[in-house]
């Protein structure tokens, strides 16, 4: 049989705190981050506004855009042009509240300064801010449904000593994840949202495998110490931690590269949430556990370590 | 303990059968109701549009119901979410004003002739429209958005109007509203007038002074001026006269003579201006209690200008020239294209909106970004489930092969499902499938590994693969379970696209358990029944 990753012994609880700091430190930029930037960069979904896609017969440069657009009174449009095979392609961004038809008055302004173009509408959408705030509400709402019905099912399911470790992660993966996408300057839409929980559901998958071998080996392996017995299973379940992830991470990837531009936030998450639910589930939800468990013997008195 | 897997029986309907052979009739009924519910699917998708034109329409079109639904953002569309505006209506009005908006709106949407709206009422005041495959997004604005009131206003003589141009004027420069507004000293004595082209009724202004004219006319206290039972009213915009274009502005009377509410039928017409024979309208009969009120209404003001009022502007005002018995009108003067008459006219037909409505949340998508969309979807997932199978064949060898077989299935039972249910594919819910590829194979290398680990500790094949089942199953629980809770609140919280998204991944997990343990494990179990087995290919 060919396999990789067997038989190895890595003292990955050595590593601990080496990676609590790479983890505590990421989750830490990600909220200075959050604070400075008072939040998320949050897509039309939430804030309200508009978001329109158009196609240009011919490449034109985005500052002549910009000038049509300035032109026609509509100032402080956010605008983007696609990159590669789609460079005849404009992202355009508005705050709520302009006055008429934002979609029809942007278009009819680039037509005028652009008399030989022509410009087809590939996608808009028109917000109200009303409704940016309720499915802003929904969102948090279901993250936090979410986590909690997780969080329940892992409580009922593992003892304190593991749960508490398994929690940390979960948040600590959906949480490092949201900074990715902030660092990378992306925006939070609906199906970022889809994409956050997805993780949060998913990335706990490594952890249970992990999880349930360190139970059946706490109890075969009574003598052995405790950081020694979380090594042997974390070493066991190693390769299906990374071969059950990578089979996911191989599709998320492809969804990356050829799901094209609608996806590419989406997938970008979910490439971010499997890598990072994998190094968790060893080095925040193991780890953790492994200091749990060390911490309630020495309450009782036992030596461990 | 390990129990032989044939030594257990169960009975169905009276039949007593053996475990595999119960297994084997559950994938094999599940396969072939997937295939059933597939076809049409099949069928449907892969029709040349020849073969579509040869098809008769009831056939298409219950061939098209059993197919895969799919969203707008994949076919190309328009969603609109409208809110109904009851803040003037009374108590007794605002009752029923949304379902009356509803029944207005499905008239109007079913004349303007789109296949399949959705329309869908949303809470206590919102209605949700779905037009799939629209394109025309101006025209459809146009058409829904439109109150769709018509009044008809007497309007008021020349020297009444006068009248009241000249006291709006005092009363603005008294008040030094001109001085603020930065006019010119020569215009502050009479600040309104200034601006017309004509002082008469109805006033012209000209495009470029609208804006100050506007500003002017919203002054407060100003409704003072103007007697309790008249009205200031805007032409349409982009008039002409003179030569120049602007909007004529109109005193008439408060009261409407009439509303759109007598009216029997509309049609788009050419030629109903004589002066303009090239020019589109829309032509107007009333019913019979409206062709009576019409006959006394124009009977009464012979010689006096009749404004037709729709949504608060005028289109045209022209001069009773004597009583009208036949109840024909027409509404000419908006600058009416075919397509804009011909809109007005089906939205008279269908009747005035109970109250205005706004669109408060509004995603189209175009039919070639749809298209690329399921071009790019289908792409990503070929290549992602290519990417799956090599590294399952290489790794597992057969038995990465027998995982394959699973995770197909498992995608077939997917989309059948779908289809079964009348679910509808969008996006994110291909997304959601080909990581169901990546997260479907998870199970099967979770008991191949366990299944690795016990041939290691020398246990026969047989021991080890039955071991590998058991020992992984609680693990493959946990797992399905955790993504399923997210996957219920994901459901929860989701428009349209996300909903697809949480529904593909609900019947990709829960299919799974089907394909991914019990499936494969009846193959292994077909393997090993037939004899002992020194190697296995995993």
């Amino acid at each position: 049989m060919f396999q990789i990753l067997h038989g190895t012994d890595i003292p990955f609880m050595r590593y601990r705190r080496i990676a609590y700091l790479f983890s505590g430190g990421l989750a830490v930029a990600t909220a200075i981050w959050l604070i400075v930037h008072g939040g998320p960069r949050y897509s039309v979904d939430f804030t309200g506004g508009t978001l329109l896609q158009i196609r240009l017969s011919q490449v034109v440069p985005a500052d002549q855009i910009r000038h049509a657009l300035d032109e026609g009174g509509y100032r402080g449009v956010e605008l983007q042009q696609m990159t590669g095979e789609n460079r005849n392609e404009y992202l355009l961004r508005m705050k709520a509240g302009a006055q008429g038809d934002p979609i029809a008055g942007v278009q009819s302004a680039i037509q005028k300064q652009m008399p030989g173009v022509t410009v087809e509408q590939r996608r808009a959408e028109n917000v109200g801010p009303k409704v940016g705030g309720e499915l802003r509400t929904k969102a948090i709402w279901a993250i936090l449904g979410s986590l909690a019905g997780i969080l329940v099912y892992v409580g009922v399911r593992y003892q304190f000593k593991y749960a508490l470790g398994a929690v940390v992660a979960l948040f600590h993966d959906v949480f490092v994840t949201l900074g990715m996408l902030c660092f990378t300057h992306r925006e939070v839409s609906l199906t970022v949202v889809a994409a956050l929980l997805t993780i949060a559901g998913y990335s706990i998958n490594d952890t249970i495998v992990v999880f349930d071998r360190i139970r059946e080996r706490a109890k075969a392996l009574r003598k052995e110490k405790h950081s020694r017995v979380m090594d042997i299973a974390v070493n066991e379940t190693l390769s299906r931690t990374i071969i059950t992830s990578l089979t996911v991470f191989l599709t998320a990837l492809a969804l990356f590269i050829w799901g094209g531009e609608v996806l590419r936030d989406f997938s970008f998450a979910m490439l971010m949430g499997v890598g990072f639910g994998t190094y968790s589930s060893v080095f925040v939800a193991s780890a953790l556990a492994l200091d749990v468990w060390i911490g309630l013997d020495r309450r009782k008195g036992i030596q461990a370590e | 303990m390990i129990t032989h897997p044939y030594a257990r029986r169960f009975t169905v309907w009276g039949a007593t059968m053996r475990a595999d052979q119960l297994k084997l009739a559950g994938v094999l009924v599940a396969t072939a109701l997937s295939i059933w519910f597939l076809y049409p699917s099949f069928r449907y998708y892969t029709l040349t549009p020849a073969q579509r034109q040869a098809l008769p329409p009831g056939d298409l079109a219950s061939l098209r119901r059993k197919a895969v639904h799919l969203g707008l953002d994949l076919q190309g569309g328009m969603h609109l979410v409208l809110e109904v505006d009851k803040s003037r209506l009374s108590a007794e009005e605002a009752k029923d004003a949304v379902d009356r908006a509803m029944e207005v709106l499905r008239r109007r949407i079913d004349e303007f002739g789109v296949a399949e709206p959705l329309i869908q009422r949303e809470g206590e005041e919102r209605i949700a429209i779905q037009l799939p495959g629209l394109t025309d997004r101006q025209r459809a604005m146009d058409l829904i958005g439109k109150t769709a009131l018509l009044e008809f206003k007497l309007v008021r003589t020349p020297d009444e109007a006068r009248n009241v141009w000249s006291r709006i004027d005092a009363y603005l420069a008294a008040r030094g509203a001109a001085a603020a507004a930065g006019l010119d000293t020569a215009m502050r004595r009479s600040p309104l007038t200034s601006h017309f082209l004509e002082i008469d009724n109805p006033a012209f202004v000209r495009q470029e002074d609208l804006p100050m004219v506007e500003k002017l006319l919203a002054s407060a206290g100003l409704d003072s001026v103007i007697p309790g039972d008249s009205q200031l009213q805007w032409s349409s915009p982009d008039q002409g006269a003179r030569g120049v274009t602007g909007r004529a502005l109109y005193l008439t009377r408060r009261e409407p003579e009439m509303t759109g509410g007598s009216i029997a039928t509309a049609q788009a017409q050419v030629g109903l201006e004589q002066a303009n024979p090239a020019s589109w309208g829309v032509s107007v009969t009333m019913s019979p209690r409206g062709r009576a009120d019409f006959a006394r209404v124009t009977g009464n003001n012979v010689n006096r200008h009749l404004a037709i009022v729709l949504d608060g502007e005028v289109s045209s005002a022209p001069v009773i020239r004597e009583r009208i018995p036949s109840g024909n009108a027409s509404i000419t003067g908006g600058n009416f294209t075919v397509e804009t008459a011909k809109d007005l006219a089906i939205v008279l037909r269908a009747g005035a909106l109970p109250a205005p409505v706004h669109v408060i949340d509004e995603r189209s998508v175009g039919p070639s970004l749809g298209s690329d969309s399921i071009h790019e979807g289908f792409t990503a997932g070929l290549v992602g489930t290519a990417l799956v199978v090599i590294f399952m064949v290489v790794y597992y060898q057969l038995s990465g092969v027998v995982a394959i077989v699973a995770m197909l299935l498992n995608t077939i039972y997917v989309i059948a499902a779908l289809g079964g249910f009348g679910a509808t594919l969008t996006l994110p819910g291909i997304a959601g499938l080909v990581l169901t590829v990546g997260m479907a194979v998870d199970t099967n290398v979770l008991i191949f590994e366990r299944i690795r680990e016990e041939l290691r500790n020398q246990r026969s094949v047989r021991q080890s693969v039955e071991m590998g089942y058991d020992r992984a199953f609680r693990t493959i629980l946990d797992a399905h379970l955790t993504t399923l809770i997210s996957a219920v609140f994901l459901f929860q919280f989701g428009t349209g696209p996300i909903k697809g998204f949480a529904v593909t991944l609900s019947i990709g997990l829960i299919a799974n358990m089907f394909t991914a343990v019990l499936f494969t494990r009846m193959i292994y179990d077909f393997i090993l029944s037939r004899g002992k087995v020194e190697r296995l290919s995993i």
